[in-house]
């Protein structure tokens, strides 16, 4: 009998693991990549490949050298990190203007909270956020894009950036099938709104997320944005512009969904999703900054765990 | 009819049910079985034969020692050998009676012919009384004996006797080939189950991935004409075995936490039950024989079984006559993937409740090194009694009992789902079990202190 193996119930497992969903999220973000390549040219590759890299290589060296637990590593959740930093930032970035913002999202935003699942707030963002107040000149400066094949590309600032520093007026005409295809500028993940789409459509196909906090961030700043468009369709613009520019499609539904610094419950996603949006649209309206979804997200990961403490699973014959 | 299923959780696993369309065959008689006198939950039962008496198939030979108790009976005929402790499939010893097989000879009166009695006797107590006789219980896993729970304590009225016809463990077949091959018999013992409860409803719940047992169990129904009995499609979803689970997608009422299913006006009773309860009340055939599924994942075809098996069958002899134990087997279970117990000791003998032998391989069954918490939730998704696994977990290590009582760590039903779901193979469920552990005997323990106040107050008043 020694040879067969002795262990309590559960016998089997589900397929999915840790790294199999990190693998979904690798590829639902691939169309939007590839989107952002093929406009952006080999410059945007660059700053993926170094992010990517870097982020996958600092992890790892951490948890071989200063955790001294290589078993803690877990390189898939890495280049999750690594891509959606990239993808938040210009296609001009330095390449060491990338590694410093990768250095920071994985060594300090993620490794020092302990790693894996321990970080309160989203790694990425955290290492734009300071790229962002670091060096503005890097991360506000926008090209011409030399795109592959030719593509054509038409850019200037971005349209937030118009709107915030000339009003809604100045993006009268706005055609919103292109922005639905092809954004006109911003950083790679700012693109393509259907590449972005099609992920998220991907990742809760496969039941790697719940739509809901994707979905409660929609509906909120759509409702905020029609609201005030109602009031003064001058000052502020409406629901369509505000859901299809800037970097909403990519928070809402690569960022705001991270599994460790987003609420576990339905219900508590869905207030999550409510803060983040009701922030994106009063820091859009009222704020400095032309944009506020990293910050929006990041400020609303403060509060998952009053959120997480507040929202328990509905349980079985309890009141 | 819209499919209907349990409202929290739950998981979809392959139900790998490859041994479905094996025909129930009778495995041959063994030299020697060996009878355990704990069978069924509750006070285990007491010898009442000695050393050398001859014995007939279907003879008392332990009786029961409590309330929560059943008969035991011989299922072969023949001479004991020895009564003593001998390992059970955990490595535990409990009490067996050994019997060496000679003949086989029944007891007078237990009709072992084919013939369908559909006519149901009326006397509620004489039936009763022979489903207790005859050593029924629970054949669905918990092995609670059948009179106690067909008898409702006064004041509560069953409303609806619910048939757990579900087999929702991936791999078992066993109540699945019984559905095909002995549906009358079934449908009667589930009449003589709702006579016994006063004419309540009753319902069929089958998981929609066994069609030609909801057909057969329909066409059954609708020929032996009993009253107020049906058969509901569930939507598959594992545990919709359950009890709780199952009373909820037939019922659409959840029993309260610590409550019994009574007091929501249900009863369940697994199918396999029914058919004993027929056996019992319309042959007079004790329980002595049931059905299991010798299947897995690294089983060649030829080498499935659908099996009726006399209690008492060593499993190894079991074993041997399906073939032997497959090259690639890893691990040897007795009962479901999800719930079964891992079996430490072959040599160890089939109960009333067994249901299966089941050999995964390694690649199936290999529990993969504990990654860290990614906070995704999953756990607490597919939890059935709404619990959150990953706060458990956490609250087990940092040993709050408290805080497990109140996130209700004792509404756990054990059904594997947190620790089959987690991406990061956490063992919640492990942990869960032993967090659970502590918080019933905290119950236990302000329950105790509570009494004992209680019983000092009254004795000082005198």
């Amino acid at each position: 009998m020694e040879k067969y193996i002795v262990s309590p119930s559960p016998h089997i497992h589900a397929k999915q693991s840790t790294s199999s969903l990190m693998g979904d999220v690798v590829l639902a973000l691939l169309p939007a990549i590839a989107v952002s390549v093929v406009f952006y040219g080999w410059k945007e590759l660059l700053v993926l490949a170094v992010s990517a890299i870097s982020c996958v290589v600092i992890e790892w060296a951490i948890t071989k050298w200063l955790f001294k637990k290589p078993g803690y590593f877990c390189g898939s959740s890495a280049l999750v990190t690594g891509l959606l930093l990239a993808m938040n930032l210009p296609y001009t970035t330095p390449w060491w203007v990338v590694f410093i913002g990768a250095l920071v999202a994985i060594g300090v935003a993620k490794m020092t909270f302990g790693g894996l699942g321990q970080n309160v707030f989203n790694p990425a963002l955290v290492g734009r956020v300071f790229l962002l107040v670091s060096f503005p000149a890097y991360m506000t400066h926008w090209e011409i894009p030399q795109g592959l094949f030719g593509v054509d590309a038409i850019t200037g600032p971005t349209l937030l950036g118009r709107v915030a520093e000339n009003g809604a007026a100045s993006i009268e005409g706005l055609n919103y099938w292109d922005t639905l295809f092809l954004n006109m500028g911003g950083s790679a993940g700012e693109i393509s709104a259907l590449a972005l789409l099609a992920g998220f459509v991907y990742l809760v196909c496969r039941r790697v997320i719940k739509p809901w906090i994707t979905l409660s961030i929609f509906a909120t700043v759509a409702i905020i944005a029609a609201i005030f468009h109602c009031i003064d369709p001058a000052q502020f613009t409406g629901p369509a512009f505000n859901l299809l520019t800037g970097g909403l499609i990519l928070g809402a539904c690569f960022m705001a969904t991270d599994y460790v610094t987003s609420p576990m419950s339905t219900w508590g996603g869905v207030i999550y999703g409510f803060g983040i949006g009701f922030l994106v649209m009063m820091i859009r309206y009222f704020g400095s900054y032309p944009e506020g979804v990293s910050f929006a997200i990041l400020i609303m990961n403060a509060v998952v765990p009053l959120i997480n403490r507040a929202f328990h699973q509905k349980k079985f014959g309890r009141a | 009819m819209a499919r209907t299923t349990f409202s929290l959780g739950g998981v979809h696993p392959n139900d790998a049910k490859y041994a479905k369309d094996h025909a129930i065959e009778v495995l041959p008689l063994p030299q020697t079985v060996y009878i355990s006198v704990a069978q069924h939950l509750g006070a285990p039962a007491v010898p009442c034969v000695a050393v050398g008496d001859t014995v007939k198939a279907g003879q008392v030979i332990a009786e029961p020692a409590g309330f929560i108790s059943a008969f035991v009976h011989s299922s072969v005929s023949g001479t004991v050998k020895s009564i003593g402790p001998r390992k059970d499939l955990a490595g535990n010893n409990v009490t067996h009676i050994e019997i060496a097989v000679e003949g086989d000879d029944w007891v007078d009166g237990v009709d072992l012919s084919d013939t369908l009695i559909t006519e149901i006797p009326a006397d509620r107590a004489a039936v009763l009384d022979k489903i207790k006789a005859c050593g029924v219980v629970g054949l669905g896993g918990a092995t609670f004996p059948t009179h106690v729970k067909l008898n409702p304590a006064p004041g509560s009225k069953a409303e609806c006797l619910i048939l757990n016809a579900a087999e929702c463990e991936p791999y078992l077949t066993c109540d699945y080939r019984i559905m095909i091959e002995r549906t009358d018999e079934i449908v009667v013992g589930a009449a003589i189950m709702q006579m016994v409860l006063g004419g309540c409803k009753t319902v069929f719940g089958v998981e929609e991935n066994k069609p030609e047992a909801i057909k057969a169990l329909k066409e059954s129904v609708a020929r032996l004409g009993y009253k107020d009995m049906s058969v509901l499609p569930l939507k598959k979803k594992y545990p919709q075995g359950g009890e709780k689970q199952l009373i909820d997608a037939v019922m659409k009422r959840q029993v309260k936490s610590g409550g019994l299913p009574i007091s929501v006006g249900a009863v369940v009773q697994n199918v396999a039950t029914s058919l004993a309860v027929y056996e019992a009340v319309q042959k007079n055939k004790p329980l002595v024989t049931n059905t299991m599924t010798v299947t897995g994942d690294c089983v060649p075809d030829e080498a499935m079984h659908n099996y009726m098996f006399r209690i008492g069958m060593p499993l190894s002899y079991i074993a041997e006559q399906a073939g032997g134990v497959p090259q690639d087997a890893a691990k040897i279970i007795s009962g479901g993937p999800m719930m079964g117990k891992a079996v430490a000791n072959f040599d160890a003998c089939t109960v009333k409740g067994s249901s299966s032998i089941l050999y995964l391989s390694e690649s199936a069954t290999k529990r993969h090194p504990e990654g860290a918490c990614i906070r995704c939730g999953k756990c607490a998704e597919a939890c059935p009694m709404g619990l959150e696994p990953f706060l458990l977990n956490r609250l087990y290590k940092a040993g709050d009992v408290p805080a497990l009582e109140q996130n209700a760590a004792q509404d756990c039903i054990e059904c594997g789902c947190c620790l089959y779901t987690c991406p990061a193979n956490i063992p919640l469920l492990d942990n869960i079990r032993l967090a659970k552990g502590q918080v019933m005997g905290a119950i236990k323990a302000r329950a105790a202190a509570a009494k004992a106040a209680a019983e000092a107050a009254s004795s000082e008043k005198k």
